[in-house]
């Protein structure tokens, strides 16, 4: 979309989703509750990256798609696509913040054995 | 408008009928207001970002550190229970994003149909919730002095959820930590669920505004807001759902 559509458009107010968008993203999103659950059940194994490093599959993958249903909901259903730069920019930088926080802490607690019972 | 207002801003007082009422004078147009609320609402939503990302990462830690006792502690919940729930608050998402359609294209009718079908399934959440509850605190899995580790030490003596898993007994150490994904259990989908009853309350209101025409009139900013926060407490059960329910299940 050019900025001068953008402007055209924003002058009006908010842009209006098409319901059955809506209803897409819906399907979408119970689709993905299937999937997540019908996983769930199925061993998908798991990767020595190193010795005792080890990646499991299935709270990969469930998280995963917990985090494609999010950008889903945020996207769509609260209006981050059409909103204005200035959301865009807050959304992803609260999101980077939270993974950076998150992450470093993370990183901290599994390289060493402290607090292990 | 109050005769003190249009002193204040006598100069301007020609052009002081030139916007609808519920553009607030220090906006310059109805997109600005709309734009600076959304953006406060985007930043109230960050800080509630950082409220769960503790109780997450409080979760994520002891998960590693005690995953026996997690994975038992997880094959007590019910999937069955916990998917309908999903759908239920997906299914609210879906409707509250409807109500916010109708409000943009101003009809009233829908716009209280899809609020009170938005309230209704958010009611059939905590529903839904308090029977999970109330089965937690009849097997004693309440962390405090109601307490009970005897499914984790002796699996056998839960017939229903050992034939599904045939989980061991864990060592009485490992067995104390079932209490703190229990803990972790109750503190993030009760937090979640004092969201819900917020959200339930407000919805009550603005149904009630909503049949008075309050957010038909091409002033959106109150539905568009509130459908955001609902997505938000959404989007919590998302990520709590596959945690807390979905631990080795195979």
């Amino acid at each position: 979309m050019s900025e001068q559509n953008y402007e055209l458009e924003h002058h009006e107010g908010p842009h209006i989703v098409s319901p059955f968008l809506y209803l897409a993203i819906l399907l979408s999103l119970l689709v993905a509750t299937g999937l997540t659950v019908w996983m769930s059940f199925i061993d998908l194994g798991e990767w020595r990256i190193a010795p005792g490093v080890t990646l499991f599959w299935n709270p990969v993958v469930a998280l995963a798609i917990a985090c494609t249903k999010m950008m889903l909901v945020v996207l769509f259903f609260m209006h981050v696509k059409y909103s204005p730069k200035l959301t865009k920019l807050t959304v992803g930088a609260g999101l980077f913040t939270f993974i950076v926080l998150v992450g470093m802490t993370m990183a901290d607690y599994f390289t060493r054995a402290w607090g292990r019972w | 408008m109050s005769d003190s207002t249009a002193v204040a801003h006598g100069a301007a007082e020609s052009a002081h009928h030139e916007h609808p009422p519920y553009q607030r004078h220090h906006f310059e147009t109805v997109a600005q207001q709309f734009d600076a609320t959304n953006f406060a609402m985007w930043l109230f939503l960050l800080t509630e970002v950082m409220f769960f990302g503790g109780l997450f990462t409080a979760y994520l830690i002891m998960r590693n550190w005690y995953y026996p006792a997690f994975v038992e502690g997880s094959h007590q919940l019910n999937v069955g229970w916990g998917t309908a729930n999903t759908g239920v608050l997906i299914l609210s998402s879906f409707t509250m994003a409807m109500g916010v359609w109708s409000a943009e294209v101003r009809r009233k009718g829908l716009l209280v149909l899809f609020l009170c079908i938005t309230w209704i399934l958010g009611m059939a959440f905590l529903g839904i919730k308090s029977i999970e509850y109330t089965e937690k605190w009849e097997k004693h899995h309440v962390p405090g002095i109601h307490w009970s580790e005897s499914s984790f030490l002796n699996p056998r003596s839960d017939p229903e959820v050992y034939k599904e898993y045939h989980d061991k007994p864990l060592a009485p150490d490992m067995a104390d930590k079932t209490e703190m994904y229990f803990f972790l259990y109750f503190a993030m989908t009760g937090m979640h669920a004092l969201h819900m009853i917020v959200g339930i309350s407000i919805l009550t209101f603005m149904i009630i505004r909503a049949q008075a025409g309050a957010y038909t009139t091409g002033h959106v900013t109150y539905v568009e807001n509130f459908g955001l926060y609902w997505h938000f407490v959404d989007i919590i059960w998302i990520f709590l759902f596959p945690l807390l329910y979905l631990i080795s299940r195979y």
